[in-house]
Order: C-alpha cells, then sequence, then structure tokens
C-alpha cells in the first residue's frame, strides 16, 4: 500500500502498480507488462544490453549517482569465477523511505531487474540484503520469489534460455554502514561490516572474491521499463545524464510528506510548494536537506534548482538518495546539526580512525553548544575539524558526517553566533580566598 | 540446540543459499532469527551457530557487538523503538521520546519489571515521509501523536494489541 496520496505531478513509470489491488502478486505483475523485459533481453548479447543502459542515462539511486551502464561494463566476464548480482536495500540514509514502498508494492519489479542483470554477466546466483529492520518486507519478497520460482522465472532453464539463476533474501541486523557496498559486501560474508580498500571495486572482486553487479533496489527497479520502452525514452523523462524518474522522499515541515515519483530535473522548491502544499502552518521555509542527512543543507534562497544529481553537485550539494528533509523558520539549526552528527557518531564502524574520533568529536563540540556552553572558537573549531576529516576514510562515511557539518556551520553561521547570545555562558568558578 | 521446526526450515533453507563453503555468511540471519525466537543471543547460541555454520565461537561472538539490532539481554515482549532521526526530530520526535521515557518510567534501552516493554532511541528507520514513527518489534506505526502513543501503551498493557503496520 501507499502511505500518502499521490500527486498528479508525478510521472509514475516505476510505482505505477502501487494502486493495483494486490500489487505484490505476480499475477497483477504479469497483468501489467511483468516479465516482458526479461524476454527481449534474453535475445539480446550483454554488450547490446549495456549500450541501452548507457543510452537511458541510468545514474545510481543509492547516493553516489555512478552510472549504471558503466558500472555493469566493468565486470570482467572471463575470469572462470562465478559472479554475483547483489541488490542493496540497506537504505538506511536518514530522509530516504522509496526502497520500502519498492519492495513491499512492486518486488516482482526488482526480481526482473536483478534477473535482467544476471543475464548480462550471466550470473547464476543474486542476494537481496534487507535491512533487519524491513522484517515484513523479507516476508513480502520471499513470497515473491517463491512465485517467480514457480512460473519459470526463477530457477533452472529460465524461459528455455538455458541459463540458470537463484535468487535469495539475506538480512542486515541494523547497521547504517552495510549501505556502503564494500561493508555490504562484508557483512553478506558474515562478518563485521567495516568497508574495504578501494580498487579492487565489487565489479571486479566484490561478493566472495568474485565480480558482483551492486546495485539500489531503486536502480534495479528502474530497468525492466528501460528495456520495456527503449533507453532513449527514459533519457528523455529526465535531464541530460540525469535520465529517467526517481522516487524522491519528502519529510519534515512540508502540508504532504510522502514518496512522490518525479522527473529528474523537476525543480526542487516546486517540490516543496506544488507537490507537497507546502511548508505547514504557513511558515517560512529555512533550508532544504536535499538528498538525505549526508548531504550539506541549501538556505531557502538556494532552493530554486533542478533536482538531478549534476544540478545539485553544482550547488555544492548532492542528490543523494533522494531524501529531501524540509526545515521551516522555527528550526534550530543547531539541534539539527547536533541531531545529525550524534547519527553519525553511532554508525561510525570505527575502523579509521578520523571518523571514529572525528564524529566522536564533533557531537561532543556539538553537545556542548548545543547545552550553551559554546565559545566563539567552536564554530571555527567544528568547520575546522570536519574539513579535517574529508576524504581521509575507507569509505564515505566520514565524508558523509563530515560534509553536512560543514554545510551547516557555512550556511548557518549566524545562527550559531546567535546561539552564544542566548546561551548561558561558561562561569569560571569564583577563586577562594587562600586562608 | 533445538529450534521451532519453522526456524528449522529457515536455518536450513539460509545454509543452502550460499555458495559452498561460505555457511559463515549465514551467521548474521541466524543469529537475529534466533534472537526472534529465543530473546537474545546467549552464549548457547552462539556455540550453536558457530557449529552449524562451520566457523569459530569467537568469529561469531564479535559481530554481535557490530549490529545494533543484536541484544545479549533480554528484551521486553514488546520492544518500542523511537526514531528520533532528522526526519522524526523536525516532527516532534524529541517531545515524543521525552513523554515516552516519563510515561513509561523507562530510559534508553531499559526494560519494564515486568518484562512486557522495552524502549530504545533508535536511528532512521524509513518512514521518514510519515513521521514520526515508531517500531513496535517489527510493526511500524506512522504518525504517533503521544496520544496515539499512549494509545498503543494502553492496548500493550491491555493484551489488545495486534500486530499490524499501520
Amino acid at each position: 500500500m501507499r502511505y500518502n496520496e499521490p500527486s498528479p505531478l508525478e510521472q509514475m513509470i516505476i510505482s505505477y502498480r502501487f494502486d493495483l489491488p494486490n500489487p505484490a502478486s505476480i499475477d497483477t505483475y504479469l497483468a501489467n507488462d511483468g516479465y516482458v523485459a526479461i524476454k527481449k533481453v534474453l535475445g539480446m548479447t550483454p554488450e547490446a544490453i549495456i549500450d541501452e543502459l548507457k543510452v537511458s542515462s541510468l545514474r545510481g539511486r543509492g547516493g553516489a549517482g555512478f552510472p549504471t551502464g558503466m558500472k555493469w561494463s566493468f565486470v570482467p566476464r572471463n575470469t572462470g569465477k562465478p559472479t554475483y548480482v547483489i541488490c542493496n536495500s540497506d537504505e538506511s540514509e536518514p530522509g530516504t523511505c522509496k526502497d520500502r514502498l519498492l519492495m513491499e508494492n512492486d518486488p516482482h519489479q526488482l526480481i526482473e531487474g536483478m534477473l535482467i542483470a544476471g543475464w548480462t554477466i550471466k550470473s547464476n546466483k543474486g542476494y537481496i540484503f534487507i535491512r533487519g529492520e524491513y522484517r515484513y518486507l523479507i516476508d513480502i519478497v520471499d513470497r515473491a520469489i517463491a512465485e517467480a520460482y514457480q512460473r519459470g522465472y526463477l530457477g533452472k532453464n529460465i524461459l528455455g534460455s538455458g541459463w540458470d539463476f537463484d535468487l535469495y533474501t539475506h538480512t542486515g541486523a541494523g547497521a547504517y554502514e552495510c549501505g556502503e557496498e564494500s561493508a555490504l559486501l562484508e557483512s553478506l560474508e558474515g562478518k563485521r561490516g567495516i568497508p574495504r580498500l578501494k580498487p579492487p571495486f565489487p565489479a571486479v572482486v566484490g561478493a566472495f572474491q568474485s565480480p558482483t553487479i551492486l546495485n539500489n533496489c531503486e536502480t534495479y527497479s528502474a530497468i525492466p521499463w528501460i528495456f520495456r520502452n527503449g533507453g532513449a525514452a527514459y533519457a528523455a523523462l529526465g535531464t541530460p545524464k540525469n535520465g529517467g524518474t526517481r522516487l524522491v522522499c519528502v519529510s519534515g515541515h512540508v502540508n504532504k510528506p510522502g514518496v512522490y515519483e518525479l522527473p529528474m530535473g523537476f525543480n526542487l522548491l516546486r517540490i516543496v510548494n506544488e507537490v507537497c502544499g507546502g511548508v505547514r502552518n504557513g511558515k517560512k521555509l529555512k533550508a532544504i536537506i536535499p538528498g538525505g542527512s549526508s548531504s550539506p543543507v541549501l538556505r531557502a534562497d538556494e532552493c530554486d534548482i533542478p533536482y538531478d544529481f549534476d544540478s545539485l553537485a553544482k550547488a555544492k550539494t548532492m542528490a543523494g538518495s533522494g531524501g529531501v528533509v524540509v526545515l521551516d523558520e522555527d528550526t534550530d539549526i543547531v539541534a539539527v546539526a547536533l541531531r545529525t552528527i550524534k547519527f553519525y557518531a553511532h554508525e561510525s564502524c570505527g575502523w579509521c580512525i578520523p571518523c571514529r574520533e572525528g564524529t566522536n568529536w564533533l557531537k561532543k563540540i556539538l553537545s556542548r553548544y548545543h547545552e550553551g556552553f559554546g565559545d566563539e572558537s567552536d564554530i571555527d573549531l567544528i568547520a575546522e575539524l570536519a574539513n579535517n576529516m574529508l576524504g581521509r576514510t575507507f569509505c564515505a562515511l566520514g565524508d558523509a558526517a563530515a560534509m553536512p557539518t560543514a554545510g551547516f556551520v557555512a550556511k548557518f553561521r549566524n545562527e550559531f553566533e546567535d546561539y552564544l547570545k542566548k546561551s548561558p555562558r561558561f562561569q569560571p568558578a569564583p577563586e577562594l580566598a587562600v586562608v | 540446540m533445538t529450534f521451532s521446526p519453522e526456524l528449522e526450515a529457515r536455518f536450513a533453507k539460509l545454509l543452502n543459499s550460499y555458495p559452498p563453503g561460505r555457511q559463515r555468511s549465514a551467521v548474521v540471519p541466524m543469529l537475529l532469527y534466533a534472537q526472534d525466537e529465543i530473546g537474545c543471543v546467549t552464549q548457547e547460541l552462539v556455540e550453536e551457530v558457530a557449529h552449524r555454520c562451520g566457523v569459530t565461537a569467537l568469529q561469531v561472538d564479535e559481530v554481535i557487538g557490530y549490529y545494533s539490532m543484536l541484544h545479549r539481554k533480554p528484551l521486553g515482549k514488546y520492544h518500542v523503538q523511537i526514531c528520533t532521526n532528522i526526519a522524526c526530530q523536525a516532527v516532534g520526535a524529541e517531545d515524543l521520546w521525552a513523554h515516552a521515557c516519563k510515561n513509561l518510567q523507562l530510559g534508553n534501552k531499559e526494560v519494564s519489571p515486568d518484562g512486557l516493554i522495552s524502549l530504545e532511541e533508535v536511528e532512521c528507520i524509513g518512514a521518514c515521509a510519515w513521521a514520526p514513527a515508531i517500531q513496535i518489534n517489527y510493526d511500524f506505526h506512522h504518525q504517533v501523536t503521544p496520544e496515539k502513543f499512549d494509545r498503543l501503551m494502553q492496548a500493550l498493557a491491555d493484551r489488545t494489541y495486534s500486530a499490524r503496520p499501520s
């Protein structure tokens, strides 16, 4: 089911089955373009499949926005090792709640996307890594997988092609870090989810030391549409180099928060004002966190931009995982910065020192600041500490913690300064007379 | 150790799903599924999982501290998890958390004396657009006001709570 009313401005190409009765069943899927793309793809060569994906300009929906066709082209096909297809449904980025809907309402679309990836690299095994909190989704996806086996879309000799593909679910157990691809692979192998040194990238040495395609749930879900309608049609929906649509998760101070499927490049202010009915209680917009809590904040005056990977990168932030958090004029930015860094301090795996120590120190300094015991030098200290973490860790978690923190200070320095005026400044203990 | 037939079937399927010699992969799912049945991760469970996956007990032990959903001590029958991350924070999750602590007389990760309810402040649970959100065991509850929270807690105390996502 959907948890919010759809908007008339939506362009539904991967979420249009959500409103059908019994959307997760294979019969609903088959009656609505289901498993059409895989039949077509089984007659295509890997090169043709990858070229079509490149034409579609589909980019990874997990956060980094890496071109999917290019990612698949990196997988070597003659190593003699088995290959794997893995779906990242660990969705833990604060502000993001789209994969949940895709698996709940259309698990077969995801399975078909993974089948296409499997055929491309002639893999025989795939795993859907679902975060532990989403237990009910594991049941839904397991049921869908069982249905697909029954109808011959999974298992031996799929649709008479002579190709076998098995698909399984795998649960995480509560770790944000496992959304990072190499940490996810460690977790899949039954270890602590700490990131691996890259290169080699998972395309070359991934799961079980073998070449692996690893994409986000939403990325796989978009692939069947691309092969039914053509890469060019998909690319045409978005802006140059940012093909298609994406599920934008809008939360925070808006009248109609929800998950909406919008074409790439949809104006960010229009998302707030037209799709989501504006800022709630008639308040003014203060800021938007555009792509999950890892993305640097945008001030209200910077929000009139197209919502796609390149436009947001130009604005020195990122579209990330599509989690848009809208903050109104009454929001305490220091409190938001503190909550954000508390999250990263909690989730840092402890592997790299700049991240392990940096997030904790930022948490300590911001906690003190928030309590009212900050002083002027703290503002620069926070920014300096954050900037010293950037790029000095194995994975992106250190950056993900540093970038928004530095962003809050840079964009809302005045609010940090105002905090000093209203706060109970530190009073040194009175000197006692020596007697 | 023996588990329910359903869990044994799940374990058999799980161990079969990884490539030959890669049964260590089943460690985390096994611990989590078993914890749901027996309440927490005991030393006996650690050794059982190690035995079944063909790894040492230490290799199982080392992952437990890493994953926040694995617990060495029993939780309440109903584990109430309140998200206070930014999307929920924006719409009052911190007040909800304070309200919950006060009304339940529990702090973070504490269990009520009768073992019925445990409380935990958690990170983003993936219900940002329908915040503030909580999870009771694995069930999502969306747009939870303090009043709605009290009604849910009353239902837990009265044993009239039905586990369905809302």
